[in-house]
């Protein structure tokens, strides 16, 4: 059971725990889950849920979002298929791309990376919690001036990666908007004015990392 | 012929893109966000072969799979597969969970076949056979003009050079698929798609049903870039099963799926050879060429348009050339239209040639470009460019920069149609209380079609863009082309300039208000009664055109002992017609450069020989540019408002690639003549990857 031996107690590996199911059949699949269960159980001494659904308590944007989950669904599927929270979006569902990036507390972490039961009992912001009452937070209002966005896809991960970082850093550097945001990825190439928007909802003096001059061609030489 | 207003508020002026809000707080619906009620999830079974006869295909054992309710085979029956990743079957239950547990449940019996997934391989005369009983290898489709092998023998300096160029995948954010929900009155579709006629028309024409029963929606999409036109395999499937599961199926795609089956950009294997006389006139050109489009090419060509044929030499013009292109077929997923389709590729391949005579001449190699391209709109843009830029101050012989992290610069240029579809139609309802809705059937792949709507009619009627309420994404609507080919802005605008001149006709004639603009706008419209006003109109001539030029310097920093390149700079000068809205034609410029960065250093599909294998399907190992990567970007768009609107998103990720390439080369002395250019590539080129003794 090496695969076990790092887990902390009390907390579920996705990974682990979806390795050791394999690729088998499902019959043999729930079996085995049953007989993981039960040595995890031994390991950690403390109760194993599942692999039916349990009852599954979610603190998102404070309010209790109560659902009836297989232990192996991840906050992010909780979210988008079993509540109508579909701001948090699935571009890779393997930590590669950041779309789903949420808020654990002050910390943003993939959601397609965490299990639902594992994420219970910590307050959790989708971007669906930052505006209220229809006012835009100085982050998004700062991607809607800047037009760091375009398709629009990635781009609740990045407004959530920013107001993290806001939150610790209240007035960071270029740079590290870049750190923050090289989890998250964008195809439309709107990682230019991304680090514009960050800036200026810090209220820090813009670096322009583009610019563009438009110059009407009949004036030319 | 009606023409643009000459002084606007609206128009060329920065408008923030009217759809920001409701993507920045999450309330956007993507299709992949469609809950319809009792929606079930979807997923797609694939080939584990690269190449095989399925001799049978065994589906109960997914349907007693907990919470399982439909599965449906892609064909019954015995059949050829053709690359690792082709659609056998498909399943929708209650969960993914559930869905996945089923896909590994499906019994597939399978007799492999030989199969070959590199073009220089699939050449060969003993090759597998990609389509049985034709070659993998088309017939070369040759051009000549002039007297090439003569004109070689009269030229001052002649390179040769082998210029390749990888499969790109589109991968865009959101993955392709739908929501898809047959019921008794027809099949409506929530599709990820850049075109909502070509996917309804796909839809009708899989299904076999009338277009009049199949509606497809799309509010919003994450993303297309070319590959998603077309309803495709994994539409009509999730179709199949909610007609058998009585319920939606949403059924997306993973990202290990886009690897595989939903498109890309063709290679290209490019032997050039280039002459000219001692003034660095061009005079002989000769190309061979080679790519693939997977399983669309070769002998046979199911699948998309191959685009393995480009236009060469590309910009310039010899008088003696000879092209050759042989388009090859592997066993991998089709290409599909990229990103101004063929272009790159082949501006890559001319531009490094262009470098690699100018310093076989001994001349500066922008000189070269400024002697030999004949467009009148780039000759100005090079010299405004590379002022700019500083080409002077930066520009020396190559490898010449000291120290062991060596600069570079380089250029590239590019061309371009774009243009309207004359076919687009829209509408505009103007209610009494005077609120008006502009209704056309396109959709908006992230370039900001609702914007544009707005922009224009707030312009034309003398309102504020956000008075006017925007409705597209919608096959109810009058039809509208697809977004591709940089057309959408030049088929939108035209057509809604016409519903509003109409508009305010017959707001004159109904009301007999003179002027029903601006300040009078509202009391005109109460004026209607209780009867709203609904006005049609269609693209018209002379509000759009086509054709544009563009040019771009690189500046890079390669570190000669790690092989790492740095992007510093990028200058990009941008013919463009009419600006509509300054903020989101920069999006565009920035995002075709950041694309065309990806070409140059990153992205490259990569198969295994052994067992066809996609051996990087997912983004940890497929790199795409993320934000650290990108560079100072200096845009230059050349506004020429007499010409009217003509599209900018494919023009700007032409030149990017080669002009980073030129760079590299310039900086360290040596050509590395493959993309991606990696950092191993630019070790070996500099001779410090140690080889092996025997």
């Amino acid at each position: 059971m090496s695969d076990f031996d790092s887990a902390q107690p009390g907390s579920f590996s996705r990974r682990n725990f979806i390795k050791s199911l394999g690729t088998t059949a499902v019959a043999t699949a729930a079996a085995r889950a049953q007989a993981v269960a039960a040595e995890l159980e031994k390991v950690n001494g403390e109760k194993i849920v599942g692999p039916e659904p349990v009852p599954v308590a979610l603190q998102v944007n404070g309010e209790t979002l109560r659902l009836q989950l297989e232990p192996r669904v991840t906050l992010l599927d909780a979210l988008r298929n079993y509540s109508s929270l579909t701001g948090a979006k699935e571009g890779c569902d393997r930590a590669g791309c950041g779309a789903c990036t949420v808020m654990l507390g002050e910390v943003p972490v993939y959601a397609c990376q965490k299990l639902a039961i594992e994420a219970q009992g910590q307050p959790i912001t989708t971007v669906e919690g930052l505006a209220k009452n229809g006012e835009l937070t100085p982050v998004q209002r700062a991607f809607l001036e800047k037009d760091a966005l375009m398709c629009g896809y990635c781009t609740p991960g990045f407004v959530m990666s920013v107001t993290a970082l806001l939150k610790k850093h209240p007035r960071p550097t270029a740079e590290q908007v870049r750190h923050v945001c090289a989890g998250n990825l964008c195809r439309c190439g709107t990682q230019p004015r991304i680090i514009e928007a960050a800036l200026q909802a810090a209220g820090v003096n813009p670096v322009r990392t583009t610019q563009t001059e438009v110059i009407d061609y009949a004036q030319l030489a | 012929m009606p023409s643009w207003p000459k002084e606007t508020k609206y128009i060329g002026h920065e408008t923030h893109r009217i759809d920001a809000p409701v993507k920045l707080t999450g309330k956007a619906r993507y299709s992949s966000d469609i809950q319809a009620e009792g929606w079930l999830y979807g997923m797609i079974l694939r080939s584990k072969w690269p190449a095989a006869k399925i001799t049978s295909l065994n589906l109960a054992p997914a349907l007693k799979v907990p919470g399982i309710k439909a599965a449906v085979t892609v064909k019954d029956g015995e059949r050829i597969v053709r690359y690792y990743g082709e659609e056998l079957a498909a399943v929708a239950g209650t969960s993914k969970q559930a869905c996945l547990d089923a896909l590994h449940a499906i019994e597939v019996e399978a007799k492999e076949l030989p199969f070959v997934v590199h073009e220089p391989d699939a050449m060969k005369p003993d090759a597998p056979g990609v389509w049985e009983g034709s070659a993998n290898a088309s017939k070369p489709r040759v051009r000549e003009q002039g007297e090439v092998d003569k004109a070689f023998s009269e030229c001052a300096a002649v390179i040769e050079g082998f210029y390749t160029t990888p499969v790109q995948i589109h991968h865009p954010m959101e993955t392709h698929g739908a929501t898809v929900s047959w019921t008794d009155e027809g099949v409506t579709a929530w599709a990820s798609t850049q075109g909502i006629s070509s996917v309804r028309d796909g839809l009708a024409g899989g299904l076999q049903l009338d277009h009049s029963r199949v509606r497809v929606i799309t509010d919003h999409m994450g993303g297309g870039f070319g590959a998603k036109f077309g309803a495709g395999v994994e539409m009509l499937l999730a179709a199949r099963l909610s007609r058998e599961a009585k319920a939606p199926v949403r059924l997306m795609l993973t990202r290990f799926d886009q690897g595989l089956s939903v498109g890309n950009r063709p290679s290209s294997f490019q032997k050039i050879k280039l002459g000219a006389k001692a003034d660095g006139t061009l005079h002989a050109y000769e190309l061979d060429n080679y790519g693939t489009a997977g399983i669309g090419s070769g002998g046979a060509s199911e699948g998309g348009g191959s685009g393995v044929d480009f236009p060469a030499p590309y910009i310039y013009r010899i008088p003696n050339t000879r092209v050759n292109h042989t388009v090859v077929a592997v066993n991998a997923g089709s290409a599909r239209a990229f990103r101004a389709p063929g272009h790159p590729p082949a501006s890559y391949g001319m531009e490094c040639a262009m470098d690699d005579l100018a310093v076989k001449l001994g001349i500066d190699p922008l000189a070269l470009r400024i002697k030999n391209d004949s467009s009148e709109i780039r000759q100005r843009e090079y010299k405004l460019g590379a002022e700019r830029f500083g080409w002077k101050q930066k520009y020396r012989p190559p490898g010449t920069s000291p120290g062991p992290i060596k600069t570079g610069v380089g250029c590239g240029a590019a061309t371009w149609g774009g243009g309207g579809s004359r076919s687009t139609r829209g509408e505009a309802q103007v209610n009494p209380d005077g609120s008006i809705e502009v209704r056309l059937g396109v959709q908006d792949i992230g370039t900001g079609t609702r914007t544009v709507i707005a922009v224009i009619a707030a312009e034309l009627l003398g309102l504020r863009p956000d008075q006017i309420t925007v409705k597209i994404g919608d096959t109810n609507y009058p039809p509208g082309p697809g977004s591709g080919g940089s057309t959408t802005c030049a088929s939108v605008s035209p057509t809604v300039h016409d519903i509003c001149t109409k508009a305010l006709e017959q707001l004159q004639t109904q009301t007999g208000v003179a002027d029903a603009r601006g300040a009078n706008w509202f009391a005109t419209c109460k004026k209607l009664g209780v009867e709203p006003m609904i006005v049609h109109g269609g693209w018209q001539q002379g509000l759009s055109s086509s054709g544009v030029g563009g040019v771009q310097f690189a500046e890079v920093a390669v570190d000669t002992e790690t092989g790492l390149i740095t992007v510093k700079k990028i200058t990009c000068v941008q013919d463009c017609g009419l600006i509509i809205d300054k903020l989101t034609a920069e999006s565009q410029v920035n995002g075709g450069i950041i694309m065309g960065m990806g070409y140059a250093l990153y992205e490259e599909r990569v198969l295994d020989a052994l067992s066809g294998v996609l051996l990087n399907p997912n983004f940890e190992t497929y790199k795409l540019p993320g934000i650290a990567d990108v560079p100072e970007i200096d845009v230059v768009l050349l506004n020429m408002p007499e010409r009217g609107v003509i599209g900018l998103g494919e023009p700007v990720t032409i030149p990017t690639a080669g002009a980073i390439a030129n760079a590299v080369a310039n900086a360290i002395g040596t050509r590395v003549p493959s993309l991606p250019i990696t950092t191993a590539k630019v070790l070996a080129a500099l001779g410090k990857v140690p080889k092996a003794s025997s």
